[in-house]
């Protein structure tokens, strides 16, 4: 405006001016583009590199050493009295069908220490193993038969590698001794890694090659399912009362304005919450999947609420005249119309929602979910851990065997997360093509 | 919704201003209440007297009394932003749907107050179908669209009674032959003017008594206009129509009564012959003469 007195620039002036600003404004193009590809190559090698580790380290989990002993079930030392009682069939001491059957095996092996040592090859849950197999079929009794049984951490270790064979006997857990009888049963054939099925259908152990996973796996899926039949429908229905019925006044904008700092809050306060409301005020069982749940329930509820809102947001206002103007109540609007077109972002709110508490652990610990637990939980109210935390306690052990324990945990939480996922997508596509 | 609020927000004082140089100062300021030509017409369904239209603070409509007739079609014309719109959705009482709009004044469809406590809005909308500027089929197939309203409303008590209800209900809106092959594909999936011929047929199928057109052309092509407009003359036959219509010339294509409104006030009402040859008040001449708007 100021040089109007200036003379009018030519054609050829002005195209000489844009040509000039070209190449710095491809070049900025250029630039931006490099940096998007720099960021997305950065983010795929730390997620390479961070399942790189865990499948090396965790593959190991789910193959584990057994050892082939021909156990002779010895009728003098399970059922004395020839009763088959289960009762006493169940007190028998399995321990020494082992020991008789690898003093067998090795025959020179003299002494209570020598003894001892050559126990120690197998391990301590192989008896259970044993004692089951015969509970289950008494026939048994009095015949031989060869079985694979779990050998110990420290063979477990051994034969995959993990110890070093050149250390002073004194720095390994293996004696030179149970160095030779390994490798002689190696020769053999007796000694073998085989599929780890105790890992996928046990619950935890205090011996690394007799912990599993399925506890928490199983543990996971109860909490998990509770929350998301808690958490989904109260979530939708806060959603649409916020944004469909209620009036815009003081009190809705405190509570959406409440809604968005819940989201933020960190996830022990609402362990500690659930401690102190459910367990403590209401009397709940402790390390149960139904608190877990419950206290899952409050930290995923906000981002259902958000994303649900979000979604109801984006439904058009034509499709809701068109249903008024039909003489549709406001109710059959909603329901008719409007959740429906909707319902596929508010699943997507909910699988954000759901991962989180998936991989949450720090408010389960509040509530006792840290517990050891041997036994798989059959309800919602029994004892039980979940995936994460099990990869926390585990992750704390002491034991060597216990390290790739861990990372086979995380395999299994992976897994689980995955599936869950792929189910939630393909249920939100399913919606979806309702146009 | 929001469309309809920004056109109001968005009013322009532009014709006020012309009106105001071309018409004489004497003639700018409309009095209100002072409608020229008979609002009044023989046995109306709807009959609106000193109507008031308020958002928030706005003054939307102001006292505007006019009745509609049976069996024909009332065309509301005016500049962007003068009500006409806003009057239209009073009579199904859609202005309920927005926040901070106030209806004052008495519309009395059949001579009972729409706004009487014991009417139902449900009921109401179920006797005064609308259809609006945008086509705005349900995302559902063109067979549930049309077949919604008898469903909600339970007019079909089973399977081939609703069949035979969407089956009229296309035919009326002259989309039968066309869709008949495909009424399970989706109602998004038809042309511009099928779509609103669609919203027709949905309208219909409820049986209403009147029914309202918010600019229903507007978004169409020339070809899809003249498809609906001939639909209205036959639709007249067995409804009252309103409609609400930028072009001039299609109100005097379609309608038997046009009124003129300008910045909330009615302005004239008449034999739409009589508005397009004779109008009696400066502004309307200045409207359809094509001096402003």
């Amino acid at each position: 405006m100021s040089n109007t007195n200036k003379p009018r620039r030519t054609a050829q002036e002005t195209q000489a001016i844009v040509t000039a600003s070209l190449r710095r404004r491809y070049w900025a193009e250029r630039r931006f583009r490099t940096y998007g590809l720099a960021a997305i190559v950065a983010a795929l090698t730390f997620l390479v590199y961070l399942f790189f580790v865990i499948f090396s380290n965790g593959m190991g989990a789910f193959r584990q050493s057994e050892l082939k002993l021909d156990i002779y079930y010895d009728p003098a030392v399970i059922d004395p009295a020839g009763t088959r009682n289960p009762d006493d069939l169940h007190a028998a001491d399995y321990q020494a069908l082992i020991r008789a059957a690898l003093k067998k095996k090795f025959p020179d092996v003299e002494g209570r220490a020598g003894t001892r040592e050559l126990t120690r090859l197998v391990s301590g849950s192989a008896a259970f193993e044993l004692q089951r197999e015969v509970v289950k079929d008494p026939n048994l009794i009095g015949t031989t038969r060869s079985e694979w049984l779990l050998a110990s951490d420290a063979v477990d270790l051994l034969q995959k590698g993990h110890i070093e064979r050149a250390l002073p006997e004194a720095e390994r857990p293996v004696s030179d001794q149970q160095l030779g009888w390994v490798d002689r049963l190696r020769s053999e054939g007796s000694l073998d890694l085989k599929f780890n099925k105790t890992f996928l259908s046990k619950g935890d152990s205090r011996e690394p090659e007799a912990a599993g996973i399925w506890g928490a796996v199983v543990g996971s899926f109860f909490t998990l399912a509770l929350t998301l039949l808690l958490s989904f429908p109260i979530g939708v229905a806060a959603a649409v009362y916020l944004e469909e019925f209620a009036r815009r006044n003081r009190w809705t904008d405190l509570i959406e304005v409440n809604i968005n700092n819940l989201a933020a809050v960190p996830s022990i306060v609402f362990g500690l919450l659930g401690l102190a409301v459910f367990i403590g005020f209401f009397g709940l069982p402790r390390s149960a999947p139904l608190v877990g749940a419950m206290v899952l329930t409050l930290l995923t509820l906000p981002t259902i609420i958000i994303a649900s809102r979000a979604a109801l947001k984006s439904v058009p206002p034509s499709i809701r005249e068109a249903a008024l103007g039909m003489g549709a109540s406001k109710i059959q609007m909603v329901t008719h119309h409007v959740i429906p077109l909707a319902l596929p972002g508010m699943l997507t709110g909910t699988i954000i929602g759901m991962a989180r508490a998936l991989g949450e652990s720090a408010p389960l610990l509040m509530i006792g979910m840290v517990a050891f637990i041997v036994d798989i939980p059959k309800g919602v109210t029994d004892a039980s851990t979940v995936l994460p935390v099990q990869v926390f306690l585990w992750s704390d052990s002491p034991e060597r065997g216990f390290v790739e324990k861990t990372s086979g945990a995380i395999i299994v939480l992976l897994a689980f997360l995955v599936v869950m996922n792929t189910t939630a997508v393909i249920l939100r596509k399913k919606f979806e093509r309702r146009w | 919704m929001e469309a309809v609020q920004a056109e109001r927000a968005g009013i322009n004082l532009k014709p006020s201003g012309r009106v105001a140089e071309g018409a004489g100062a004497a003639e700018a300021p409309v009095e209100v209440g002072k409608t020229v030509g008979n609002i009044a017409v023989e046995d109306p369904i709807f009959s609106c007297r000193d109507v008031d239209v308020y958002y928030g603070a706005k003054h939307a409509i102001k006292k505007v009394s006019i009745d509609v007739a049976k069996s024909q079609v009332l065309a509301m014309i005016g500049p962007s932003g003068c009500g006409k719109s806003t009057f239209l959705r009073c009579l199904n009482r859609m202005n309920d749907t927005i926040e901070g709009a106030r209806v004052e004044g008495s519309i009395l469809l059949d001579g009972k107050d729409i706004h009487d406590k014991k009417r139902d809005v449900v009921q109401l909308r179920a006797r005064v179908g609308m259809v609006f500027q945008k086509p705005n089929p349900f995302p559902k197939s063109i067979y549930e669209n049309v077949a919604y309203g008898p469903r909600i409303h339970g007019l079909a008590g089973d399977r081939v009674e609703l069949d035979e209800i969407v089956h009229n209900s296309l035919q009326r809106a002259g989309l039968w032959e066309e869709v008949k092959d495909r009424l399970q594909a989706p109602g998004t999936s038809l042309s511009g003017g099928q779509q609103q011929r669609l919203c027709i047929a949905r309208t219909i199928a409820v049986n209403p008594e009147v029914i309202l057109m918010d600019e229903p052309c507007s978004a169409l092509d020339p070809i899809a206009t003249a498809r609906i407009e001939d639909l209205m003359e036959e639709l007249r036959q067995s409804y009252a129509i309103v409609i609400v219509t930028h072009s001039m010339q299609q109100a005097a294509r379609v309608s038997q009564r046009t009124a003129y409104f300008h910045l909330g006030d009615l302005i004239e009402v008449g034999e739409t012959d009589r508005i397009f040859t004779n109008p009696r008040h400066r502004l309307t001449e200045d409207y359809i003469t094509g001096r402003f708007g």
